[in-house]
């Protein structure tokens, strides 16, 4: 039953990626990773991380994917007529990276397998997953955790002063 | 628990080759943003399914600060979109080579 559902959604996920970047249109390519996006949390709820299911359908596809949406419609885009002139180079590579994946996966999967082999009893389920994290994110990693909000405000200031119209004129 | 954990790296593994590709074949930069969306996400459910396998929770805090980081890449990158498109009307990325000689 669980690689039944591992491989609904895996397929789902490989489909609908391969449709964000073989789609003409960048809005069906938005949305295409919208169902992605959903997909990827299904996995997580499998995986027991339910806090980062709601988290990525709330980030990912409430405030990221609906930023894409906001652009794509602002700036009023023609449809892409042709890929990139080196698309045949591109493909190439990604191939040979994919099967360079494959066969560390391959080559290490002996190793992989001894460290694995005694599942730690997984996560303390006497407490939430949102409380376990809670607590590592406020304890163990407080710093990176500020860090992260640095980033955000960083982020914010750089994203005003790129759009906003004459700040540049002004200085220079 | 029935599902070995390289599955989930062969998984991974794909969605990530299929964001560079992207990267590397698309011109529209706004998609090119969106294939790096994919090849985080692909590094998040590496993050993910090792943290489940292995019972640490750690992996899934390091989930949440790739998510922040995405998060401002966005914010950044699609205003520098919004800049260039208002420097030459244009998001095709073969008319920005000002720095290719």
């Amino acid at each position: 039953m669980e690689t039944f559902v591992f491989f609904y959604f895996a397929s789902i996920i490989v489909v609908t990626a391969a449709l964000v970047i073989g789609l003409k249109n960048p809005i069906y390519s938005a949305l295409a990773l919208l169902v992605m996006f959903f997909h990827v949390a299904g996995l997580f709820v499998t995986l027991h991380a339910e806090f980062l299911a709601i988290i990525q359908i709330l980030v990912y596809a409430g405030a990221i994917l609906v930023l894409y949406l906001f652009v794509v419609m602002l700036l009023n885009l023609k449809r892409e007529e042709h890929f990139h002139s080196q698309w045949i180079v591109g493909l190439f590579l990604g191939c040979v990276l994919f099967a360079e994946a494959v066969l560390l996966v391959v080559k290490g999967e002996t190793t992989l397998g001894d460290n694995l082999a005694t599942p730690t009893a997984s996560i303390e389920l006497t407490q939430g997953n949102t409380e376990s994290i809670g607590e590592l994110l406020y304890t163990t990693y407080l710093f990176p955790f500020e860090v992260a909000s640095l980033i955000l405000l960083v982020a914010m200031v750089g994203a005003v002063i790129l759009t906003k119209k004459g700040i540049m004129e002004v200085k220079g | 628990m029935d599902v070995p954990v390289s599955y989930y790296v062969v998984l991974s593994g794909i969605v990530f080759s299929i964001g560079l590709v992207g990267v590397l074949i698309r011109r529209n930069i706004i998609i090119i943003l969106l294939s790096v969306e994919l090849m985080l996400n692909a590094t998040n459910i590496n993050f993910v399914a090792f943290s489940s396998y292995l019972g640490n929770l750690s992996g899934q805090v390091f989930v949440f600060f790739a998510l922040t980081v995405a998060a401002a890449e966005v914010a950044v990158g699609l205003a520098i979109i919004i800049a260039l498109y208002r420097h030459s009307a244009s998001i095709n990325i073969d008319d920005f080579r000002l720095l290719k000689w």
